[in-house]
């Protein structure tokens, strides 16, 4: 529906855009402030960056998140990928209602609940908590937004493309891999790129799962601004955004991109 | 033809095996145990609970711990006015933040779907953009703003609309503002994409039958939209019922959220049978609005397949 927009339709948009940059734009300014109040504007300075390069236990954070975010958001999206194909594909089965429950719950499960009952678990199994801990979490918390993002795909998929490749004698197995993944793929990627993000911001249920050692950025972030707001954390806080911006960035180009490849390939059918 | 048949099966099976296992070991079997343990007692020790099941006494074990099993956790959490305080007060703040975010989220939705066609995907990927962007900077970005030297309280004294600086951090508005400023995505998005797809020909159809646009954008927008509007509300309600970062750092330490009293039993007083307790009663304050999300869920991703 688009009957062209009113002055009210553009503004309520505007006035919600406006919402939602401003805070993240005053943040990303108040990074280069040389001054240390927030209020008052010193000039421009790169002050916090250079400090924020020397702080060791930051540095760390960052890289132990890195780390958690690319192996959780990998196993996330291949566990993920396999449900959303099991819940398109197989029809029905038994306890498919428990299956698809446990999928989408996790998308609205408070985190404080996901985390605690996460760290029960390997309390009661007797596992050391730290790393590998917040991995499992949150591959597990993750994998649920991949089926989501796949599954919407792969329902408004055009299945004949598979059956034409099967009547033709393709095997099922290289049927999924040359016509099935290269199509979703865009979704798959998407997929592991919310994965890598969510993960990379999670704090509660880092908190719940994390053990010594294994401070995260979020966990560090976190401890840091209960004790007031600081320069530097801003300036952590600019890089993360830039490094979002950037990747969206790229994948919707990659998306674009995977879109006018597809329309190009349907065209040529037609013709 | 048998051999084929029973090799999908087969297939199916080893696509079906892995999320299912990962998801009842670390899904399904952490509730069990959240359970059990709100039936234990405290105790000091390591893990701080009794009983301990051990696993290696089998089925005499399991009786043992059977009859250890007590509901004073549940007990002090239903009979406490603390705890029950502090479910009212989550619910209180979540149903106002999502009334919140539908009266600011509605409009943005459906300025979205009247926009020209080729601005609507970049409109979309406004709107997530921020989402993407971690959640704690959001929250930190405001203490910036809402602090008592903040940014807000420096422009609104030299525009000498106060005096001397308020106190908006620490507070409930600071919540709310919070909340709608976090979950805006969640209720902009389902309205977005249920406004979008509406038909035209509808509100054309009421014109010519003399309905004015005002009138026909309740009787007919409107409730054609009421799908998008509960996915948008659920989809902001059950998490903000348990939210912890929000209230910690932009609200009061006076009254505690859920999320926070959980925290707190659980880091702070080490009493982890109920920090087990709460967290099985929020999870039962939760199943219904839970369990019927769960089905908008799989209508809006399986019904368009058949």
């Amino acid at each position: 529906m688009n009957r062209g927009a009113s002055s009210f339709n553009i503004v309520s948009v505007a006035l919600g855009l406006a919402f939602l940059y401003l805070p993240i734009a005053i943040l990303v300014t108040y990074s280069f402030n040389a001054s240390r109040l927030v209020t008052i504007w010193g000039g421009w300075s790169l002050a916090w960056y250079r400090e924020l390069f020397h702080d060791d236990a930051v540095l760390q954070a960052a890289w132990v998140s890195l780390r958690v975010a690319a192996l959780s958001a990998t196993a996330a999206t291949i566990l993920g990928t396999l449900a959303a194909i099991a819940l398109t594909r197989l029809g029905r089965f038994r306890t498919r209602l428990l299956f698809s429950g446990m999928v989408y719950a996790p998308l609205v499960m408070p985190e404080v609940i996901t985390g605690l009952s996460l760290l029960l678990l390997f309390v009661a199994l007797g596992v050391d908590r730290g790393f590998w801990t917040i991995v499992i979490a949150h591959t597990t918390l993750t994998m649920c937004f991949v089926t989501v993002i796949v599954q919407s795909r792969l329902v408004t998929f055009d299945r004949s493309l598979e059956e034409a490749a099967m009547d033709l004698g393709c095997p099922p197995l290289q049927t999924f891999l040359t016509i099935t993944l290269p199509l979703v793929a865009p979704a798959i990627a998407a997929g592991w790129m919310l994965a890598f993000s969510l993960s990379l911001d999670d704090l509660v249920i880092a908190s719940f799962t994390t053990g010594p050692g294994a401070t995260t950025l979020p966990i560090r972030i976190y401890s840091e601004v209960r004790l007031g707001v600081k320069p530097e954390i801003n300036a952590v806080c600019t890089i993360m955004i830039a490094f979002v911006a950037f990747g969206s960035i790229a994948s919707s180009l990659v998306a674009k991109r995977g879109a006018a490849q597809r329309e190009r390939a349907a065209l040529g059918a037609q013709v | 033809m048998r051999t084929s048949a029973d090799n999908r099966n087969w297939s199916a099976r080893a696509i079906l095996l892995l999320p299912y296992l990962w998801l009842v070991i670390f899904f399904l079997a952490p509730f069990v145990i959240v359970l059990k343990i709100s039936l234990s007692q405290t105790a000091l020790a390591q893990p701080p609970y009794l009983p301990v099941f051990d696993a290696s006494a089998g089925w005499v074990g399991l009786m043992e711990l059977a009859k250890q099993l007590s509901a004073d956790s549940f007990r002090l959490v239903l009979s406490d006015s603390i705890y029950l305080w502090s479910y009212l007060r989550s619910l209180q703040i979540a149903a106002i933040s999502t009334f919140a975010l539908l009266v600011i989220g509605y409009p943005i939705a459906y300025g979205m779907a009247r926009a020209p066609r080729a601005w609507q995907p970049p409109l979309v990927m406004a709107i997530v953009l921020p989402f993407w962007t971690s959640f704690l900077i959001r929250i930190y970005a405001w203490i910036n703003i809402l602090q008592r030297d903040g940014i807000l309280n420096d422009l609104l004294m030299r525009l000498h609309a106060i005096d001397g600086p308020a106190a908006w951090l620490s507070s409930d508005t600071a919540i709310y503002i919070g909340m709608v400023y976090s979950y805006l995505p969640f209720m902009v998005l389902p309205l977005y994409a249920v406004l979008e797809r509406m038909d035209e020909s509808l509100l054309e159809a009421a014109a010519d039958l003399g309905c004015p646009r005002r009138k026909a954008f309740w009787l007919v927008t409107v409730p054609l939209s009421l799908p998008g509007v509960a996915a948008g509300a659920l989809l902001c309600f059950i998490p903000i019922v348990g939210e912890f970062v929000i209230p910690d750092l932009l609200g009061g330490s006076e009254s505690l959220m859920i999320g926070q009293t959980l925290w707190t039993e659980f880091f702070s007083n080490r009493d982890w049978p109920v920090a087990s307790a709460i967290a099985v009663a929020l999870l039962g304050l939760l199943l219904v609005p839970i369990l019927f999300y769960e089905r908008l869920q799989q209508r809006s991703l399986e019904g368009s397949r058949s």
